[in-house]
């Protein structure tokens, strides 16, 4: 990873890059299903709203996603997903977001490079074109972080 | 020598009954000599969470195709691919994968460019397979290597290129993708990856008939009197036309592909895979927008 880059990374998103450049293509393809299933499920209060999920496209697994930021001068950042079982890549890439991003000030999540996941090193194993899914999901984030600050 | 074919009813009315099996001759010959079952997603991790016991894995994105040139892999890649998953010349092949076997049809597909002659779609897929509460596992499969020979692959019978579509215009095109993508509306979506693509539309007279149409609720594929219905009553094709399917990069048309040429028995059927993500970025190619079919 650039240093540049690891600059403009929240600590636990940019540690995350670092444990997958450290591991070959197939080991980082193990660690993305490790993290698939460690997505947290979304609390009760977003239960019935994850029922309907938008499937956005059809060439898109569904992803439900729902971003809060709190009130406190930092405006943390708060990630809820929900993504079904048979779409573990999809679970992979919000469970790098979660563990990347969540609890992070607000200024700090916008400010993560949109080409962030590059450095992943997820392109051979994955395929640049599912990863763009992961581009994405970083954008949709980004834009509900900016609606919720507006305010 | 290959398989026995599957017997059931609803299967022996479509134009090649041999090119599926059900859920429940699958289970009935797991473990046959002579039978490899491969499952191909859409989702790369899906299969390492659990499969059909027995069954290897190919990843269409990462395996399939070329690393560099936006092309198939060569006969000795492929040999590659097939001798590493015990996979001979004689081996019946039964693909089956994620949504509505979309993929498996496409691993399929790519296996008649090397005209592997037993080569089989599991109806209904993965999804039917679990709804079904069949076994799934996640113990590895270890194949014995074997020997697969070297074939060149033959892209004329099956496979349409972006010079070949040009001179076809004018004849029976199928585009498979979401209406909103034959319209063109559907480049430029917010937030979302574009399609890759610079022009939003269709080629002009192409007839718009999304892929999933050909499927049932269950991911089964429908039976062959509403397939008739839609693509011969409604669309107006017959089995002696000369049809290119296409949608974004060729996966999604390989199940129309399919659907045509092995349950409706068209005999010329091409799959033009460099579909809209060449099409609409090709220079000076006609294109239509909106949801009429136009013509060139």
């Amino acid at each position: 990873m650039t240093d540049s880059m690891s600059r403009t990374l929240p600590p636990q998103l940019a540690e995350l890059v670092d444990d997958f450049a450290g591991v070959g293509p197939k080991d980082r393809l193990q660690m993305l299903l490790e993290l698939s299933r460690e997505l947290p499920e979304l609390p009760e209060r977003y239960a019935d709203a994850a029922d309907t999920m938008e499937q956005v496209h059809e060439c898109q697994s569904p992803l439900f996603l729902a971003v809060e930021v709190d009130s406190d001068p930092e405006r943390r950042v708060h990630l809820f997903f929900s993504a079904p079982p048979e779409a573990p890549t999809t679970r992979g890439f919000a469970s790098i977001m979660h563990t990347g991003l969540d609890g992070e000030a607000a200024d700090d999540v916008l400010a993560v490079p949109d080409d962030f996941y590059t450095a992943l090193g997820l392109g051979e194993a994955v395929s640049p074109l599912r990863l763009r899914g992961m581009a994405a999901m970083l954008a949709r984030i980004k834009k509900q972080v900016r609606a919720a600050t507006a305010a | 020598m290959g398989l026995p074919n599957d017997p059931d009813s609803k299967l022996a009315a479509y134009a090649h009954p041999e090119r599926l099996v059900t859920t429940e001759w699958l289970a009935q010959h797991l473990g046959d000599s002579g039978l490899v079952v491969v499952e191909s997603d859409e989702d790369v991790l899906l299969y390492d969470t659990g499969h059909i016991p027995g069954a290897v894995k190919v990843d269409w994105h990462t395996e399939l195709n070329d690393p560099v040139t936006r092309d198939y892999v060569d006969g000795e890649r492929f040999a590659q691919i097939c001798g590493e998953r015990g996979i001979t010349r004689d081996t019946t092949v039964v693909f089956y994968g994620d949504r509505n076997n979309w993929w498996a049809t496409y691993a399929l597909w790519v296996f008649s460019l090397f005209g592997h002659p037993d080569v089989r779609i599991l109806d209904g897929g993965r999804a039917k397979w679990v709804a079904e509460n069949r076994e799934m596992t996640t113990e590895q499969p270890k194949p014995p290597q074997v020997d697969y020979p070297v074939v060149e692959r033959d892209d004329t019978r099956i496979r349409a290129f972006k010079e070949q579509v040009l001179a076809h215009l004018g004849k029976p095109l199928v585009d498979v993708r979401s209406p909103g993508e034959y319209s063109g509306e559907l480049l430029h979506m917010p937030d979302y990856p574009q399609e890759g693509a610079v022009r939003g539309g269709h080629i002009p007279g192409a007839a718009s008939v999304p892929w999933a149409r050909a499927a049932a609720e269950d991911a089964t594929f429908k039976p062959r009197s509403d397939l008739e219905a839609i693509y011969q009553q409604e669309q107006g094709l017959s089995p002696d036309d000369d049809v290119v399917a296409y949608c974004r990069i060729g996966e999604r048309s390989s199940h129309t592909w399919f659907v045509l040429t092995h349950l409706l028995g068209f005999s010329k059927v091409r799959n033009y895979d460099g579909s809209w993500t060449e099409w609409g970025n090709s220079v000076r190619v006609p294109i239509v927008q909106g949801s009429e079919r136009g013509s060139a």
